[in-house]
């Protein structure tokens, strides 16, 4: 199997990255678990890289001493992608977060894999642009967005994260350094081993700098927020509002009990408190009156389809009032409980209702409490189960009978395990259970091409 | 209780333009909004209307295209709107502005509770509210946050008074400049505005005003001389030091002794 480092590999690391590698007590803890803490790993060596050099020097090195490699960004991650569960190196990209080249003529932006999504929008938003892709946590890495193929809010009409990357440079396990994609738009030149590493968690490649598309920033934006009586009621609302030939840039849900908890957590009322569902929506354009224009017929819609009413967020602060919210559910709903585990499925957009309403007879069933949150527009759903002080027998027996019946119940309903945050360690099981013997050893077929050793992020995954 | 409200439509971004040669603020004709501090006192009079029914009423001065601001508060809420807008109370300085709203609030009926937001966006002055008070003759209290208890005739009230919290009872009618912050301002209603149709908003001229004379209001009425208006200067001046932990933390340390700071 592996080997563990010794001190002469110590050495050649600081050879490598001199005064950037820490080890044992240097290491901060924080880099021994994720944002959700489930996965626990302590790594041997921690680089923090600058170059792709020195990430293909790194990588070299492991590979010849038989040595495994975990990639980190932030380390925001939800299924324990980004943790050493077999020890090793852990690489730390986080302080390349350089802005390499930005290319108006095709679109493009290339930035190092370190920088922050948030340090990312803003440096387009300055130039009149927008990168389209909005995953909640902002603090994450565009490289981790990269790994899990992050989605976010604006999925609905924007896409994926797969969908804005136009090209990768990355690094292969024995150190050698590709360059997959390019500026172009169009591609249909052979497999796409750009798209292959896109959502690999670190398994296959490490990308060091990606060539984001981007857009000219829409000029207006405005959002509505839709109470409705019941949470069936507004969830199956989102077919028909997909159906209505207008494109929101983003269809949320959230509860009231959510709400309750993000208003705790920030200390801040939310504007309303009308209703036990909400449907939150965006809509924007290059101009005001189209923008505008969309806004009526969806809200037109809601109303015939019974919702209580239409709010409208049409200004940067009542815009923060309700995004705002929105954007702590996940660390409100954290900070609620002792211990939480996600469940981050993906369903067709017309079984969500029937999803959502499915968590709440698995609440009763384990007696724990599941809030859930998430993209309606997209079929992505983030539900929560939270601990609440249950002892760890219970909480491990309560936990994989409500993820069991879960995952079930979205492969019944043509779902998927994971819409952004990845499989990681989490989430192999049910991964493997969803996409059955065939698909998984085509997977490992493709691992083992890429890392015939299996030294890069080892156990994740597949 | 009668509760009005005073309002006022701003620029909808920060980037202020002014008329080089009048010093005058150029108002867009798109793109304005409802000046963000006027909403908590918005929302503190709709409050006051959830728990006892009150009728509120809001009243601007402007354009005609301030008409979209008082459109925008009813469908938050309020019951009836007034716009104060005419030729005449044009260039108007804090003075004339309070006193032109005076003038208006005279016309708008009986009023017990006039609530007014701490400040605008755009002049930034925080005077309005108090000098509206003073024409009216009427008490008033600035940097209120809370209203802790109301009866048919006064209102007592917390209000920030430099490092303390006062509590305080004004008799009605009296004027009230709610803090910033102190809530969280509703949102319009698409519902409400799609059952309202078009606004019933009453517009106030200078032909309904009691005081005819016109160098009361506007620029005649405007004793200020603006030598010059022009937005704050942004000063985002950083200085970025690299090196070493403790080399980083000696010259933090000097320059801190050096301002002063420590």
């Amino acid at each position: 199997m592996f080997n563990k480092l010794k001190l002469d590999d110590i050495r050649a690391l600081e050879r490598i990255a001199p005064t950037r590698v820490l080890t044992q007590a240097q290491i901060n803890e924080d880099y021994f678990h994720d944002e959700l803490g489930t996965a626990f790993g302590v790594p041997e060596a921690l680089v923090k890289v600058l170059t792709t050099a020195e990430v293909s020097q790194v990588l070299k090195y492991a590979y010849e001493h038989d040595l495994p490699v975990v990639t980190r960004g932030s380390g925001t991650g939800l299924v324990g992608g980004a943790v050493a569960t077999s020890g090793g190196i852990m690489i730390d990209t986080s302080l390349m977060k350089k802005v390499l080249d930005f290319d108006q003529s095709n679109l493009t932006v290339t930035v190092e894999a370190g920088m922050l999504l948030m340090e990312l929008a803003a440096y387009c938003d300055q130039r009149g642009y927008q990168y389209c892709p909005d995953p909640g946590e902002k603090s994450a890495t565009i490289g981790g967005n990269i790994s899990t193929n992050a989605g976010g809010m604006r999925a609905v009409k924007y896409g994926v994260t797969r969908d804005a990357v136009r090209a990768l440079t990355a690094v292969l396990p024995n150190g050698e350094i590709i360059k997959v994609g390019s500026k172009v738009v169009k591609n249909s030149s052979g497999y796409d081993l750009k798209d292959l590493i896109i959502g690999s968690e670190g398994t296959l490649a490490i990308v060091t700098q990606a060539t984001l598309k981007i857009i000219p920033k829409p000029e207006y934006a405005i959002s509505i927020l839709v109470p409705f009586a019941t949470m069936s009621q507004a969830i199956s609302t989102v077919p028909k509002i997909i159906g209505a030939k207008v494109t929101p840039v983003a269809i949320e849900y959230m509860s009231c009990d959510t709400i309750l908890f993000a208003e705790e957590y920030l200390g801040k009322k939310f504007p309303t408190h009308a209703s036990d569902a909400y449907l939150l929506m965006t809509f924007d354009s290059n101009t005001q009156e189209a923008a505008i224009s969309d806004m009526h017929t969806i809200a037109d819609l809601c109303l015939e389809e019974g919702a209580l009413d239409v709010l409208l967020i049409d200004t940067e602060e009542r815009s923060a009032s309700v995004w705002s919210a929105r954007g702590a559910f996940l660390e409100a709903i954290k900070s609620s409980t002792d211990q939480m585990d996600e469940c981050d499925v993906v369903v067709p957009r017309s079984a969500v209702a029937d999803f959502i309403l499915y968590t709440h007879e698995v609440a009763r069933t384990v007696s724990m409490r599941i809030p859930s949150f998430g993209h309606a527009g997209d079929g992505n759903l983030h539900v929560y189960i939270c601990r609440d002080k249950a002892d760890d027998e219970t909480w491990q027996d309560k936990k994989s009978k409500a993820f069991s019946m879960m995952y079930a119940k979205a492969r019944e309903l043509g779902g998927l395990v994971s819409g952004e945050h990845g499989i990681g360690l989490a989430k192999k099981e049910y991964l493997a259970s969803t996409l059955g013997d065939t698909q998984i050893q085509l997977m490992k077929a493709i691992k083992r091409a890429f890392d015939p050793k299996g030294i890069l992020n080892p156990g994740k995954v597949i | 209780m009668n509760i009005l409200v005073c309002v006022k439509q701003v620029p909808g971004s920060s980037a202020v333009k002014v008329d080089d040669k009048t010093g005058l603020l150029i108002r867009p004709k798109k793109g304005n909004k409802l000046n963000p501090y006027d909403l908590f006192a918005l929302q503190a009079a709709l409050d006051i209307k959830d728990c006892d029914g009150s009728p509120v009423s809001v009243l601007t001065m402007g354009p005609p295209q301030a008409m979209e601001a008082i459109s925008e508060c009813l469908w938050m809420g309020c019951d009836e709107g007034f716009l104060i807008t005419d030729r005449v109370f044009g260039g108007a300085d804090v003075l004339a502005t309070s006193y032109t709203i005076s003038q208006g609030i005279r016309k708008a009926g009986a009023q017990d509770l006039i609530l007014c937001g701490k400040q605008t966006t755009d002049g930034d002055t925080a005077q309005v509210g108090a000098e509206v008070a003073e024409h009216l003759g009427i008490p008033h209290l600035s940097n209120v946050i809370s209203i802790v208890r109301r009866d048919e005739s006064s209102v007592t009230v917390k209000a920030l008074q430099e490092n303390l919290i006062v509590t305080e009872t004004l008799e009605l009618p009296c004027l009230l400049c709610l803090d910033a912050d102190i809530n969280t301002p509703r949102l319009p209603s698409y519902k409400r505005m799609k059952e309202m149709g078009e606004a019933k908003v009453k517009v106030l001229t200078f032909a309904d005003f009691e005081d005819q004379d016109k160098s009361h209001y506007g620029l005649k009425g405007s004793p200020t001389q603006v030598q010059k208006v022009f937005p704050p200067e942004k000063n985002d001046n950083r200085v970025l030091y690299k090196g070493a932990d403790d080399k980083l933390a000696a010259k933090l340390s000097s320059i801190l002794k050096e301002r002063k700071f420590i």
